[in-house]
């Protein structure tokens, strides 16, 4: 499952160097992003290359900024008052933040760690809602995109006989996988995913890992998770947070069998976290 | 111990049940009184007829009843705009001084005696135009609405969990769009019975509309012109020593009830939830 994974040792700098760039195109980039609250600074100086058609997994304590890191790609962190970012993230070589912020999301979905579909729409709806809110009128092609969509986030089966019903009668583990499939619907080109797994039981799970290894092929994901299995399992490359700072970057096998800093060692290990 | 515990619980349970009764015993009684006495005089008549001149008996209300109805329409599209873009603005920009004050002087607005607004909208409708009019008392009505509107648009704005705007924006849905199609939509029904409680209480209004719509025992022809309505109607028969408009305005306060009543039903239904959260 893994990519060809890279046996030059990353220098134990803070801006990892990209090892599989050479093969693959760059996606986004991050140049000494730094994330404020008001004056609490929760990401210091982060800067990580991610390579198209890839996963990435981001991985670190509670409280590290994984999820402020996520939110600062798709421009969801300045959606909270008195927040701040400095730095230069780039998606497709574009200034991320020079970009119209609109533009930037439906270029680059993400899947919340908690489920929210919209409590007043249908299954169905739910899954359309950015298609149809950003102008779409084909109601053929609509529903074309819900089955693909719904298809691709492995809840079709489940649903196909009540997608006139509300979002919200699905179990925890089904709204997830909705909202997956509602943020596919829109064809973005990185998919952003908080800990899309930590609410869902080990069948859902899995079905999970698996959309995730078949998006790969069109879009470039991110994902933060606190399961270790998990990022070895589905990444191809993982990042290691630690309050704020990255320490390690580096292809998931390497982090996960030598990993050239002793900090990600002993959390890998569960030594500390 | 226990037992203490359980007195005390059942006490307390007895004091909440007599204080329901004691809340709804106004309220059945007045519904009773209306509904006995209000029924006797009601016949087609009242539905279609104009008002009979004194000393005539029969007649109806018909061109009461249609004041009304123009009254709170008009009352509702000035204020069904004003309220809810206020409370949109309240809830989504108003974390700011400006928000605050005009929280402050929306809640201070509900307070005015409902004479008051009348006079208002006297000096700012009645005497520019020189004669009492539908608009007026339309412009009474929405003064009424407006903090109500305003008020509850907000608060049930507010109700809406964080996730949901989030959600839609991270999709590339504009602001605006997530604003009135997701977080309104999400309000909607608790904005709905806010609009509902504004129409209920402007549609029972008399003192506005005293000296801004006024009366008219005929049928309107132009809405620059005075109006009648079921209130003002109600009023001036209710105080009359003729018994047939006595009956013809108990008859009246059961149609206006009946009416509000309907409305609340109608427009429930139309807004109703289609998917139950569980
Ligand atoms: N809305 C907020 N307002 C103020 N500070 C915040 C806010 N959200 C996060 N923080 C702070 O930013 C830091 C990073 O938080 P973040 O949510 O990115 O952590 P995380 O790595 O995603 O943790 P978890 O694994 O628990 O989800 C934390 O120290 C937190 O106190
Ligand atoms: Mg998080």
């Amino acid at each position: 499952m893994q990519k060809e994974i890279s046996t030059i040792s990353v220098q134990p700098t803070v801006a990892a160097v990209p090892v599989e760039l050479a093969s693959k195109r760059e996606k986004i980039s991050a140049h000494q992003v730094c994330a404020f609250f008001g004056q609490n600074q929760a990401l210091k100086n982060i800067s990580l290359s991610i390579p198209e058609h890839s996963v990435v997994a981001i991985i670190g304590p509670s409280g590290c900024g994984k999820s402020t890191f996520l939110r600062s790609v798709n421009r969801m962190h300045e959606m909270i008052p008195e927040s701040r970012i400095t730095g230069t993230l780039t998606l497709d070589g574009e200034d991320i933040y020079q970009m119209d912020a609109v533009q930037v999301r439906r270029r680059i979905g993400m899947v919340f760690q908690k489920p929210n579909p919209f409590p007043t729409m249908s299954i169905a709806d739910n899954v359309s809602a950015g298609l149809r809110m950003n102008g779409m009128r084909d109601r053929r092609r609509i529903e074309e995109i819900v089955e693909r969509s719904l298809r691709q986030a492995a809840l079709w089966n489940e649903v196909k006989d009540s997608l006139f019903k509300g979002g919200m009668s699905l179990s925890g583990g089904q709204q997830q996988r909705l909202c997956i499939a509602r943020a596919l619907a829109v064809s973005p080109d990185v998919l952003l995913m908080d800990e899309p797994a930590s609410a869902l039981d080990p069948i859902s799970t899995a079905k999970i890992e698996e959309l995730m290894y078949e998006l790969k092929k069109d879009y470039t994901i991110v994902i933060v998770t606190h399961n270790m299995q998990q990022a070895a399992r589905v990444s191809d490359r993982t990042a290691f947070f630690y309050m704020g700072e990255l320490i390690e970057y580096d292809g998931t096998k390497k982090i996960f069998t030598m990993p050239s800093k002793k900090q990600t060692e002993e959390y890998i290990t569960g030594r500390f976290g | 111990m226990f037992r203490y515990r359980k007195i005390k619980s059942t006490a307390l349970y007895a004091l909440c049940v007599a204080s329901v009764l004691l809340a709804l015993i106004p309220l059945l009684l007045i519904f009773y009184r209306t509904l006995s006495f209000g029924f006797t005089a009601l016949n087609l008549d009242f539905f279609t007829q104009l008002p009979k001149p004194v000393g005539e008996s029969g007649g109806g209300l018909a061109n009461a009843i249609v004041g009304t109805m123009i009254l709170v329409g008009i009352g509702c599209c000035l204020s069904l705009p004003v309220g809810i873009l206020s409370g949109i603005y309240l809830s989504e920009y108003g974390q700011n001084v400006f928000g605050t004050s005009v929280r402050f002087l929306t809640d201070v607005l509900s307070g005015v005696p409902s004479i008051v607004t009348g006079v208002v909208a006297y000096t700012l409708v009645v005497i520019p135009m020189k004669h009492f009019s539908a608009y007026a008392g339309g412009v009474a009505l929405a003064i009424l609405m407006i903090p109500t509107i305003t008020r509850t648009t907000e608060e049930m704005m507010k109700t809406v969990p964080h996730s949901y705007r989030e959600a839609a924006l991270a999709l590339g849905i504009s602001e605006w769009k997530t604003t009135l199609r997701i977080i309104l939509r999400t309000s909607l029904g608790g904005v709905v019975t806010g609009v509902m409680l504004a129409i209920a209480r402007a549609a029972g209004e008399t003192a506005p509309l005293l000296f801004t719509a006024l009366n008219n025992r005929f049928w309107h022809t132009t809405l620059d012109q005075p109006i009648a309505s079921l209130t003002v109607f109600i009023y001036n028969y209710g105080v009359s020593p003729f018994d047939d408009w006595i009956a013809q305005a108990w008859a009246g306060a059961l149609v206006l009830m009946l009416m509000i009543l309907l409305l609340s039903i109608a427009v429930r239904f139309a807004t109703r939830k289609r998917y139950h959260e569980h």
